[in-house]
C-alpha cells in the first residue's frame, strides 16, 4: 500500500522532536450495500474509505493525526501534528528497519465481493422479500440489506513492525413487520461472517426471511412479559451478548487499569460458577469478530479470560500490556484510520457444558426462555448491565409455552456469573454483532451453549 | 466554504442529460483533548471530509461516497453513483429537492473564537475539570475520563435542480465520566458543558454534575416491584423524546412502521402534550439553517394538545405522502442517503418546577437515568422497557436511592399518562431538549 521507504522516513519524523514510540495504520476500505424496503429495491451504495493515522506516544501520552493524503507530503504533516501533540519526551528513539511480518489468515477468501456482479447481489433481497411476504399476510413490510466489505490494512511501527491484514466480510439481514389484533411486532434475522461471497453457499435467505417472518408472526400471539425476578434459560447462540456486557468489558485492560471495572484485582479468584469458561477467540475461522492481525499489528489469538469459573487474565492492547511490562493479546482494534485503537473484544464465547439443553428447560418450573437477545449496555465500574429480549417465551411447568413481548433484562455482571446452574452441550454462535465503546463501532461475534441463570429481573409488565 | 460549493458544482456538472445529481460535501477540523491524572493522555487533531453522491435518472436511484475530494475519485464516485442507479427500482417519488422558497433562517452557529483559541488552553480546559471533579466530594476516587473536544463544521449541499447552499457551525465541549466510593459500593456520574466556542463552558458546572450523579447513588437499593408514577429527570425524557420522534419519521409512517401512522388529526396523548420539532431554534445543539438536502429548516408542531398534527418530511417522503418536505432531511456524514426525521425536537414547557412535581406525585420514583433504550423500546410495537436508576419520591420528597430496576409500558399508555410537563426546558447535547416528565403509571419490576 506504501513505499517502505516513505513508511521508514515518516516514522522518522513522527519520532523527531522526541517520541518513544511511533506507528502509522493505512487503510482502504471498499465497502457496497444494497437495501430492498417497501418490497422494492431502493439503492445500491458504494463506498471508499483511505487514509493514514499516525501515532506518537512519549511516556504516558499519545499525539493522534489522520489524513486522507497518502502522499509522503501528507503523511509528514500528519506525523508531525502527532508528533507536535506528544512533545517533551527525551528523544533519542530512532526507527528500527522494518521486517515484514506476515500472520496467518483465520481462513481464505473464496469469492471476493467485487468479483460479483451486482444484479447477483439484489437479486439476493428480492428473494428474502418474497419468501418473507409469502410466510402470511399479517406480513406488512419487508426490509432486507445486503452489505459487503474489504478492509486493507497497513500497520509499521518504530520497532521494525511491518504487516499487514485483507479483510473481506459480506452481511446479510432480513427485517419483518407483522400487523395483527394486538397491533405491530418485529422480526429480524442477521447472518455475517469474514468471509466473501460464499457466505451464500452455507446460508440460504430465503431460509433467513422465512424465520424472521415467523418470529415476527410468533409475537403477534406475544402476552406481556412478566415484572419480576425469575429464573431465565438462555438458548444456545443468541445468548452470547450476555457474557459480552456481564463481563466481557469489565475485563479490558484499559478499564481495569482505570478501575473502572468490578472485576480489577480479581486475577485468580472465583469469579463465575465453575460451569463458566469464557474465551475470547480472534481466530476462529471466518467468524465475524476474527482477522490475522489485530490493527496495531498483533497476530489474533485464543485467549482464555475465566477457566472453570476462575478469572485467569484481562484483554490487552499495546499501551496497556507495555505499561505492564508484558505482550499484547491481540484485541487493540479500532473503527478506521481516523481513531486511536482501544482494547476491543473479537469473538466471545462460552464453551460448552454437558447437560442436554432440553433437560435444563425441563428442569424449570417457572422462567422464561430467551431465544434471541438485542442489543445491550454495561456499566463496567458497577457491573449493572441491561440486555434486550427480541424473541422469549414463559417456562411453565418445565415446558416452553407462549410468546412473551419485548423488554428488557438487567442485572449486575458479577452477580449473574455466580449465579449459573445449568450449562447445555449444544454451543454455536450468534448473530453478528457491532459493539459500541467510547463511540467507536467494532464487528464481533459471540457463542454461547444453552444455559440457565438462576435470577435476572424481567422488565416486562406483566404482574 | 465557498470551496465546498465548487466542489459540488464540479460534481453537478457531471450530469448527463436526463439525470438528477446531488452532491453532499462535508468538511470538519476537530481537536480532542484527554487528560488523566493531570497528564495529557492523548491529543488528536484531524482535518476529514468526504463527499456523497446521488444519481437519480428514469425514477431510479444510486449513491456512492467517497472520503477524499481528489478529482479523480470525484469522477469515480458519480460513475460508481450512476451504475447503482440502474439497478434501483423506477419509483415515480424519487428526485432531488427544488428550491421551496422557505426562506433560510440566520443562525449564529459558528464563532471564529474557536479557531483562535491556542491548543495549551484546550489542554488546561480539560485539566481544570479533572481537577474540579476531584475536588467536589471526598467520594470520588477516580476521573475515568476529562476530556476537551471542539469541531469546526462546514457543509454544502449543491443539486442539479437548482438547490445550493452551504453553512459552518463550530461546537465544543468538556465532559467528564469519574467514579465514587464508599462502604465498598461504587458509582458512576457524567458531567459535561457544551458551547459554540471555548467561552461558553462551564467547567464549574460539568464538574458538579459528574460528581453529583456519580454519589446520588451510593448505597442504592433495589426497589420492590408494582406499578407506580415516575417523574422523569430532563435527560430521561430527552431520550424518550428521541424515541418518539422516530415514530413520527414519514418514512416509518410510510414504510408501516410506525405506530401513528394512520392517526393524524386523532387524539395520541395526554393534552398537556405539545411537542415541536424547531432546527431553526439556535439554542438547540442540533440547530441547524438547512437540511439534508440543502432547504431550509423550519418549525414543525407535531403533537399539539395530544392531538397529532404532522409527520416529518424530506422531498421523497413529502412527494409520496402527497404533501411537501417539511426540511426534515436528515442524515448521517456523507456516507448515505437522507432520511426522514426531527432535528431539534422539544416539549411545551409547563409551569411547575421539578420540586412542584415530585411535591405533587407524593409518592413514586425520580428517574434519574435509564440505560437500554436501544434494545428494550420498540418503535413499531411500542413496547417499552429500560434499565433505570433514580430516588424514591415519598411524602411529597425525594428520599434514598435505588437502582437495577426496570420501567416498563408501551410508547402509547406513556403518552396517555402524562400528568405534567415541568417548568425546566433545558437544551442537551442530542436531538432533543430535556424537561421533567410526570408518567403517572409505569410498571416497575425490582427485587
Amino acid at each position: 500500500m506504501l513505499d517502505e521507504a516513505v513508511i521508514q522516513r515518516t516514522l522518522g519524523a513522527a519520532l523527531r522532536t522526541g517520541g518513544e514510540w511511533a506507528e502509522i495504520f493505512v487503510e482502504d476500505k471498499r465497502s457496497s450495500s444494497a437495501v430492498l424496503d417497501d418490497g422494492k429495491v431502493e439503492e445500491l451504495t458504494s463506498g471508499r474509505d483511505r487514509g493514514a493515522g499516525i501515532r506518537v506516544v512519549v511516556g504516558e501520552t499519545t499525539g493522534f493525526a489522520h489524513t486522507a493524503d497518502l502522499s509522503e507530503d501528507g503523511l509528514r504533516t500528519a506525523a508531525e501534528a502527532a508528533a507536535a501533540a506528544a512533545r517533551g519526551g527525551s528523544g533519542g528513539t530512532r526507527v528500527a528497519d522494518l521486517s515484514r511480518h506476515t500472520a496467518p489468515r483465520p481462513n481464505e477468501v473464496g469469492v471476493a465481493p467485487e468479483d460479483v456482479a451486482k444484479a447477483t447481489k439484489v437479486e439476493l433481497l428480492t428473494r428474502a422479500d418474497r419468501v418473507a411476504r409469502d410466510q402470511g399476510s399479517a406480513i406488512t413490510q419487508v426490509m432486507a440489506r445486503y452489505g459487503d466489505s474489504r478492509r486493507k490494512i497497513l500497520i509499521a511501527n518504530s520497532d521494525g513492525l511491518l504487516t499487514g491484514d485483507d479483510q473481506v466480510k459480506t452481511l446479510f439481514s432480513v427485517s419483518c413487520v407483522a400487523f395483527g389484533d394486538t397491533g405491530m411486532q418485529t422480526g429480524r434475522e442477521s447472518v455475517g461472517h469474514t468471509i466473501g461471497f460464499e457466505l451464500f453457499d452455507q446460508y440460504d435467505v430465503e431460509d433467513l426471511a422465512r424465520r424472521a417472518a415467523e418470529r415476527a408472526l410468533t409475537k403477534l400471539h406475544a402476552k406481556p412479559a412478566p415484572s419480576g425476578t425469575l429464573p431465565v434459560v438462555i438458548g444456545k447462540g443468541g445468548g452470547g451478548v450476555l457474557f459480552h456486557e456481564a463481563c466481557g468489558h469489565g475485563l479490558e485492560a484499559d478499564l481495569v487499569g482505570k478501575s473502572a471495572s468490578a472485576f480489577k484485582g480479581k486475577v485468580g479468584e472465583q469469579v463465575a460458577s465453575p460451569l463458566i469458561t469464557l474465551v475470547d477467540d480472534g481466530t476462529i475461522a471466518g467468524e465475524w469478530g476474527c482477522f490475522a492481525v489485530d490493527d496495531e499489528g498483533r497476530p489474533a489469538q485464543r485467549n482464555t479470560l475465566i477457566e472453570d469459573g476462575v478469572l485467569t487474565d484481562y484483554m490487552w492492547d499495546h499501551l496497556r500490556a507495555r505499561k505492564e511490562g508484558r505482550e499484547s493479546s491481540g484485541n487493540g482494534r479500532r473503527q478506521s484510520y481516523q481513531h486511536l485503537p482501544m482494547v476491543r473484544m473479537t469473538n466471545t464465547v462460552i464453551t460448552n457444558g454437558d447437560t442436554d439443553p432440553d433437560d435444563i428447560v425441563a428442569g424449570t418450573d417457572k422462567g422464561v426462555y430467551v431465544a434471541q437477545l438485542g442489543g445491550g449496555q454495561v456499566n463496567t465500574a458497577t457491573g449493572d448491565f441491561v440486555f434486550g429480549m427480541t424473541e422469549a417465551y414463559l417456562i411453565e411447568g418445565g415446558r416452553i409455552t407462549d410468546p412473551i413481548r419485548e423488554g428488557n433484562l438487567i442485572g449486575n455482571g458479577p452477580e449473574v456469573l455466580t449465579r449459573i446452574d445449568a450449562l447445555g452441550n449444544d454451543f454455536a454462535m450468534g448473530s453478528p454483532g457491532m459493539c459500541g465503546k467510547d463511540g467507536q463501532g467494532v464487528p464481533v461475534g459471540d457463542g454461547v451453549p444453552t444455559l440457565r441463570v438462576t435470577a435476572l429481573t424481567v422488565g416486562g409488565t406483566a404482574a | 466554504m465557498s470551496e465546498l460549493l465548487e466542489v459540488g458544482d464540479r460534481v453537478v456538472a457531471r450530469a448527463r442529460p436526463g439525470e438528477q445529481v446531488e452532491a453532499l460535501v462535508l468538511r470538519s477540523s476537530d481537536t480532542e483533548v484527554r487528560v488523566y491524572e493531570g497528564e495529557i493522555e492523548s491529543f488528536s487533531s484531524a482535518q476529514s471530509h468526504g463527499v456523497g453522491v446521488r444519481v437519480v435518472v428514469d425514477g431510479r436511484q444510486g449513491f456512492a461516497y467517497a472520503g477524499t475530494l481528489d478529482d479523480d475519485v470525484l469522477a469515480e464516485t458519480v460513475a460508481e453513483a450512476r451504475d447503482n442507479a440502474a439497478f434501483g427500482e423506477p419509483d415515480e417519488f424519487n428526485g432531488l429537492a427544488e428550491p421551496d422558497g422557505v426562506p433560510v433562517a440566520e443562525l449564529d452557529l459558528y464563532r471564529d473564537g474557536l479557531l483562535a483559541v491556542p491548543t495549551d488552553d484546550k489542554i488546561a480546559l480539560a485539566q481544570e475539570l479533572e481537577r474540579a471533579v476531584k475536588g467536589a466530594d471526598a467520594r470520588i476516587t477516580g476521573v475515568e475520563s476529562a476530556e476537551y473536544v471542539d469541531s469546526v463544521g462546514d457543509a454544502a449541499v449543491v443539486t442539479s435542480t437548482g438547490v445550493r447552499t452551504s453553512g459552518r457551525e463550530s461546537a465544543c465541549y468538556v465532559a467528564a465520566y469519574v467514579l465514587a466510593e464508599e462502604d465498598g459500593d461504587t458509582q458512576t456520574g457524567f458531567g459535561f458543558s457544551v458551547g459554540r466556542e471555548p467561552a461558553d463552558l462551564d467547567v464549574a458546572r460539568a464538574a458538579a454534575d459528574a460528581a453529583e450523579r456519580a454519589t446520588r447513588l451510593l448505597g442504592a437499593t433495589k426497589p420492590s416491584g408494582g406499578r407506580v408514577a415516575v417523574v422523569l429527570d430532563p435527560y430521561v425524557t430527552a431520550q424518550f423524546l428521541a424515541i418518539l420522534g422516530a415514530t413520527l419519521s414519514g418514512d416509518a409512517v410510510l414504510k408501516g412502521r410506525s405506530l401513528f401512522a394512520d392517526r393524524l388529526g386523532e387524539t395520541v396523548g395526554s393534552d398537556r402534550l405539545t411537542l415541536v420539532d424547531d432546527p431553526t431554534d439556535a439554542r438547540a445543539f442540533t440547530a441547524g439553517q438547512t437540511d439534508g438536502e440543502g432547504l431550509a429548516t423550519r418549525r414543525n408542531v407535531l403533537v399539539e394538545g395530544g392531538t397529532l398534527r404532522r409527520f416529518v418530511h424530506n422531498t421523497y417522503t413529502g412527494r409520496r405522502s402527497g404533501a411537501a418536505s417539511t426540511g426534515s432531511a436528515i442524515r448521517s456524514g456523507f456516507k448515505s442517503t437522507p432520511g426522514a426525521g426531527c432535528q431539534a425536537l422539544s416539549l411545551l414547557p409547563g409551569d411547575r418546577t421539578q420540586a412542584e412535581l415530585i411535591a405533587d406525585v407524593g409518592d413514586g420514583i425520580l428517574v434519574q437515568s435509564v440505560s437500554g433504550l436501544h434494545s428494550g423500546v420498540n418503535p413499531v410495537s411500542g413496547d417499552f422497557s429500560t434499565g433505570a436508576e433514580g430516588l424514591r419520591i415519598s411524602g411529597g420528597a425525594v428520599g434514598e436511592p435505588l437502582r437495577e430496576f426496570t420501567i416498563a409500558s408501551t410508547i402509547q399508555k406513556m403518552l396517555a399518562d402524562v400528568v405534567a410537563v415541568g417548568s425546566d426546558l433545558e437544551w442537551l447535547p442530542m436531538s432533543a431538549a430535556g424537561v421533567s416528565l410526570v408518567i403517572g403509571d409505569v410498571t416497575i419490576s425490582g427485587a
